[in-house]
Parts: structure tokens; C-alpha cells; sequence
């Protein structure tokens, strides 16, 4: 089988502090990392390479040139190549204009039997651009898969979770999957293959070039949604801190709550 | 729009560098550079000292905008009922077609469903696009998106607006693909440009470090979908009476290739945040799983609803349906009170619109304080037990 995961490198906003004077970001020693939901991704897809030899994992990123060290990452967790969609040409994409560009890196590679992504990426938590992807290629989509029940010779049974449950589905394959940490635990990179991520060339950085993909079809120009203004959210005034015994400030906060009739 | 530098202008001091929330900017001898990592947020723009940072409008779409009137609101409906996110879009849909001068509609897909058309009615919609079909019974994605995107292309709608439900975030991207437009996810505030009449679509990025203001120029329809919980529902108006259009919809064989096989509810207890009055929320500092007894007690004494921050979720202390937050649930309760939960901004972007926050942690320095309305800095053991004791002896 040839499967293919869509990744990102992403900053990893949990570390992400504001600055209480200025009320900028602070982004100093934030690292990059792998996005988690693409991590399960990877995961699902390296299962599914244990259970059938002889499959192959490629994973497909659209970034800068450093996104390079999250593609090593996931070389060195077990697939087999990956691509690097990167050029300026790619830049100032929104979700619409992403889809295109990694849907005209896949089918360069062609020839998949599934594909799998992240539910959503951290740094803009949209979950837009898998199912805009399978559209773009023609494919089924099922988003939130929380469980593949089973792979069959044409076709996938997955669990798409609910807000409330769970649903069972079956799509034909080849077809687009989104991922979600309840799918499954990501595995360790091995010292083995770090060594060989770091020395082998199986990433290739293809530009709109490499991927017959027209200027004005891409990146920026390519976007419908533009943004008009971005800001920091005003932080909510600080109130009263209680003091007292812990007896008192409970009495304190319920008859505050009371006077103001929210209890 | 594009991000420039006029090169005469640019010092090369390094503050867009700094600046970039996402490290697009690079120094290449004493020049800034733009590389592709940049969203266009335009943040070093507004920063630059030197006025050396421009963006400019790229204007690129052959559609013509003025064929598309109207507000649609996508009335979801599970199992006969509709989503209170979409009473919720009916009230904002009703504010922004007022301002555009237009009508407000909802588009309603299911089979046999005709029962919840007067409610569209009655809670703001001047028409109901009905898409009814045995094959609409159940959610699926082909199945949702080509009967919508039937009626929009023979409609017109110049604004789509959809929850942003398991289900809306599945719907939405296949159907803006198709419809060959922009979508802007998660929206926590609509405006209309009072001048082009555009809609402005506001939405947190960055785990809610960042607030962007996104519109779609160029392209029809303008579509967002709008987290649940967000938006006030309107006044409903009993027997108030629109128009009824119904959608032709018929499938070919293989045309919905999502075939669903069972449908499974989760049993017990399921959480329903955005509808609590009262949310008492566990922390990591409620120490593991059992935590939450005492959180729960609480929540019982006061009519209210327990949730938890993503840590308790991640660490699976809960189930992820009482996450609040960015990735959870946003909630607008009349009272959250959160205990031992430090303030991830994460967190806090999912609750800081609460009516009252009390926060009770051990850390004074917790920023979650920085939002609370009440702070209480103890431990949330002692606090609680001493809170139900002051509440009973207030009903005494």
C-alpha cells in the first residue's frame, strides 16, 4: 500500500506567553513541533505499514525550509519519505489556497491508497484544509476519526466522533482521513532511525514548479480570505482578591455572588 | 493583501523579527525579509518604527458579487431537533442582514423534517431553503454538501453562516471548496463594514494568543462558521410566518459515498457546557480523577455544571466533552468558577466571557486570577467545603 499523511510544523502555542505589560506575544523559546493531530496521523499510517509489509509511508508538508526538522521527525519515527512543498510563491496561503498547493503535491506523487491527516493544526485550529483537500482530489472524506475498525480490500470502517458518541462509517477507499488523539498513542522516534533522518536524502523540497502548479494559483494571490487586522485580545480587567481565613473568604464570595443575584 | 518591504525604508532594527508571531521574518544583511511562513496578519506592519513594512490589497476573483443577496444561516437539525447553535446564528444572521438590508434565511436539510420550519420562522428567518430527502436522514458529508451547495448556486447567498459543531467543521470546508470560496473558521464576532457592507469575521488563532479580523473581498458566498455558545439567541416570536422553498434534491447511486452504519450515544452523563448557567471547572489541581467529586459537589449545590481544563482531558481524568477552552467548548456561563485551573491562555479564551469568574488556586501569580472577578488563593479543598458550609448557612 502507498499511504500519505499531510503534516505541519507548528509552533507550540501551549507555550505561547503574553506579555502582561505590552500585551504582545512572547514567542521567544517557543518551540516547533510536529502538530499533535498530525503526530496521530503518522501513527495511524505506520500501524497500518506494521500490518501490511512492503507499504510505504510518505508524509506531505507545505512550509518553510525549517519545517525540514519536523519531516526528519517523522522520518525518524518510521516513514519512509516525505516531501517539502516550499517557496515563496506558497506563502501567505489561507486554508483554500493550502489545499491547492498540497493537493497538487499529491498528485505528483500519485498512486495512494489513503490518506491520512491531523484533525487540526494548533497555531490556527481551522480542521479546514483536509476536507478542502479531498474535495480538491475527488475523494470521500471523514473527519474526527477517533477508531479504524477495519481496513478492507476496497474500502475503510471508521468511528467519526460525535459531540455526543460516535458514529460508525464506511468509505470507499482511497479517501481522506482526519485524525484526533483519541485514535491513538504516537510512537517514539528510535535512535536508529534518527541516525539515518539525519543522513539519508528521502525529503524531497519541490517549489510550483516541481508540482505544475500555475503562480496566481497558489500562496497569496490564490486566497479568498484576507486579514484585515490582527490584535492581541484585551485582556478582561482584574478584580477583587479575598482575604481573610478560608472561612471568610468563602462567606465573602457567597454573599457577593448573592448580592449580585448570580446565586 | 501582501506584506511588503520598501527596502529605502527599512533600517534593519529587528523588531518585525521579534515581532512575528509567526517567525516569518528573517534579517539578510540589515534588510527584513518576508519568507512563506507569513499569514499576512499584518502585526509587523502596524509595529514597524520606520512606516518600511506596507501591505497591499491583491485583488483576484472574476465573480460577480453583486448577483449574491441575502443571509443563510445552515439550520442543523439531529434526529428532528435543531442545534441551539443554529438559534443562536438565526439571532446573529437577523443583526447582520438588518445591517445589510437584506433578508435572513435558513437552509434546512433532513427528511421529514417540515415540523421545524415555523420555528425558523418564529426565531427570525423571512425564508427556509428545504432540502428533504430519505438520503438527508443522517448527517453525511456528500450527501449535506451537494444538496447546500444546489441551493447556493441556484440562490445566491452572499453570506453562509454554519455552527461550529462536529458536523458544521466537516460540512463547511467540503462545501466552500465546491462552491470555490473562502471560509473562515471558529468565528467568535460578525460586523458588517459599515461602508462596503463586507462581512468582518473575527476568530481567536494562535491558541487564542491572537485575535484575527478576516474577510473574503472577492469571492461569493462570504462563509464562516461560528463556535456554539457565542452568539445570543433571538427573542422568539410566536407565529411569525415566512416563505417555504423547496430544494430539488435527488441522488445518483454512489453519489454520497460516506455510508454510515450505526450510530452510537455515548452513555451517561454527557456534558452540555454551552447551555450551563453555573460551571464549576477542575483544574490539574484537583490531583487526579476523584478530584472532580468535590468539584461536582459543588456544581450539584449550585444548580450548575462541572467542566475542566485540558490538562485533566489530556491526562484523562474525564472525558473531553467538559473541556473548556480553545479546543473544548467555549462557555459564556452567569458564573464560572474555576479551581485549581492556572489560566492557560487556552483556557481562558474559552471562558474569559463569562458573567462572574471566581478563581480559587494555590498560586497567587496564576493567571487566571488576572480574569477572575473574585480571586480566593487557598487550597480548592478546604475553599469548597467551606463555600458549600457558607452557602448552607445563608439558606438557614
Amino acid at each position: 500500500m502507498k499511504i500519505i499523511v499531510c503534516a505541519k510544523q507548528v509552533p507550540d502555542t501551549n507555550e505561547v506567553k503574553i506579555d502582561p505589560v505590552k500585551g504582545t506575544l512572547i514567542r521567544d523559546g517557543v518551540p516547533s513541533i510536529l502538530n499533535p493531530d498530525d503526530a496521530n496521523a503518522l501513527e495511524e499510517a505506520l500501524c497500518l505499514k506494521d500490518a501490511n509489509p512492503g507499504s510505504t509511508v510518505t508524509v506531505v508538508s507545505m512550509g518553510p525550509g525549517q519545517a525540514m526538522i519536523m519531516l526528519r521527525e517523522c522520518i525518524a519515527m518510521g516513514a519512509d519519505d516525505a516531501v517539502l512543498l516550499s517557496s515563496r510563491a506558497f506563502g501567505g496561503a489561507d486554508t483554500c489556497a493550502t489545499s491547492t498547493t498540497l493537493a497538487a503535491g499529491i498528485k505528483k506523487i500519485g498512486d495512494y491508497d489513503i490518506i491520512f491527516a491531523g484533525r487540526q493544526a494548533i497555531d490556527g485550529d481551522t480542521a479546514q484544509v483536509a476536507p478542502q483537500l479531498a474535495q480538491r482530489l475527488g475523494l470521500p472524506v471523514v473527519t474526527y476519526v477517533q477508531k479504524v475498525r477495519e481496513y478492507k480490500d476496497k474500502s475503510v470502517v471508521v468511528e467519526r466522533q460525535l459531540e455526543d458518541g460516535f458514529e460508525v462509517i464506511e468509505v470507499p477507499t482511497p479517501c481522506v482521513l482526519t485524525c484526533i488523539k483519541e485514535l491513538n498513542t504516537p510512537r517514539y522516534m528510535t535512535i536508529g532511525r534518527i541516525l539515518y533522518a539525519c543522513e539519508s536524502d528521502c525529503i524531497k523540497v519541490w517549489n510550483e514548479n516541481d508540482v505544475e502548479l500555475d503562480p496566481s494559483k497558489c500562496g497569496l494571490t490564490a486566497s479568498p480570505t484576507n486579514v484585515l487586522r490582527s490584535f492581541t485580545p484585551p485582556p478582561k480587567g482584574k478584580g477583587e482578591m479575598l482575604s481573610g481565613t478560608v472561612n471568610e473568604m468563602a462567606a465573602a464570595v457567597v454573599a457577593k455572588l448573592t448580592e449580585k443575584h448570580v446565586i | 493583501m501582501a506584506i511588503n518591504i520598501i527596502a529605502e525604508k527599512c533600517k534593519g532594527c529587528g523588531k518585525c523579527v521579534r515581532d512575528c508571531p509567526f517567525q516569518a521574518i528573517t534579517m539578510e544583511n540589515k534588510l527584513a525579509v518576508v519568507g512563506m511562513a507569513c499569514t499576512n496578519c499584518g502585526v509587523c506592519a502596524e509595529n514597524c518604527p520606520f512606516g518600511a513594512i506596507e501591505r497591499t490589497e491583491s485583488s483576484m476573483s472574476n465573480v460577480d458579487i453583486s448577483l449574491y443577496h441575502g443571509v443563510w444561516v445552515f439550520a442543523e437539525q439531529r434526529e428532528g431537533k435543531l442545534m441551539n447553535v443554529s438559534i443562536e446564528l438565526l439571532g446573529e444572521g437577523r443583526k447582520l442582514a438588518d445591517q445589510i438590508g437584506t433578508e435572513l434565511a435558513a437552509v434546512l436539510v433532513g427528511s421529514e423534517v417540515d415540523g421545524l420550519v415555523d420555528e425558523l420562522f418564529e426565531c427570525g428567518a423571512d425564508k427556509v431553503y428545504y432540502a428533504d430527502a430519505p438520503e438527508l436522514k443522517g448527517y453525511t458529508t456528500d450527501g449535506y454538501t451537494n444538496a447546500i451547495y444546489k441551493g447556493i448556486l441556484k440562490y445566491k447567498p452572499e453570506i453562509v453562516l454554519m455552527g461550529a459543531t462536529h458536523i458544521g467543521r466537516d460540512l463547511a470546508p467540503s462545501l466552500a471548496v465546491k462552491c470555490g470560496t473562502g471560509l473562515t473558521a471558529d468565528c467568535t464576532k460578525l460586523d458588517i463594514d459599515p461602508e462596503d457592507k463586507k462581512l468582518m469575521q473575527t476568530r481567536p488563532a494562535f491558541g487564542g494568543n491572537l485575535m484575527a479580523t478576516i474577510v473574503c473581498p472577492h469571492h461569493r458566498p462570504q462563509m464562516s462558521t461560528v463556535r456554539p455558545g457565542v452568539m445570543e439567541k433571538p427573542v422568539r416570536v410566536p407565529g411569525r410566518k415566512g416563505e417555504l422553498i423547496k430544494l430539488d434534491i435527488k441522488f445518483k447511486p454512489g453519489e454520497i459515498r460516506q455510508n454510515v452504519l450505526e450510530v452510537v450515544k455515548k452513555v451517561g452523563e454527557i456534558a452540555s457546557l454551552s447551555d450551563a448557567d453555573i460551571i464549576v471547572s477542575g483544574g490539574r489541581g484537583i490531583g487526579g480523577p476523584e478530584g472532580f467529586d468535590i468539584i461536582r459537589k459543588l456544581a450539584d449545590r449550585l444548580g450548575g455544571t462541572i467542566g475542566s481544563s485540558r490538562a485533566c482531558v489530556d491526562a484523562g481524568w474525564i472525558d473531553h466533552s467538559y473541556q473548556v477552552g480553545q479546543t473544548g467548548t467555549t462557555v459564556k456561563p452567569k458564573l464560572y468558577i474555576a479551581c485549581g485551573i492556572s489560566g492557560a491562555i487556552q483556557h481562558l479564551a474559552g471562558m474569559q466571557t463569562s458573567g462572574y469568574i471566581v478563581a480559587i488556586n494555590k498560586n497567587e501569580n496564576a493567571p487566571i486570577f488576572e480574569v477572575a472577578d473574585f480571586g480566593i488563593v487557598g487550597d480548592l479543598f478546604k475553599v469548597i467545603p467551606a463555600i458549600i458550609d457558607a452557602l448552607d448557612a445563608q439558606e438557614k
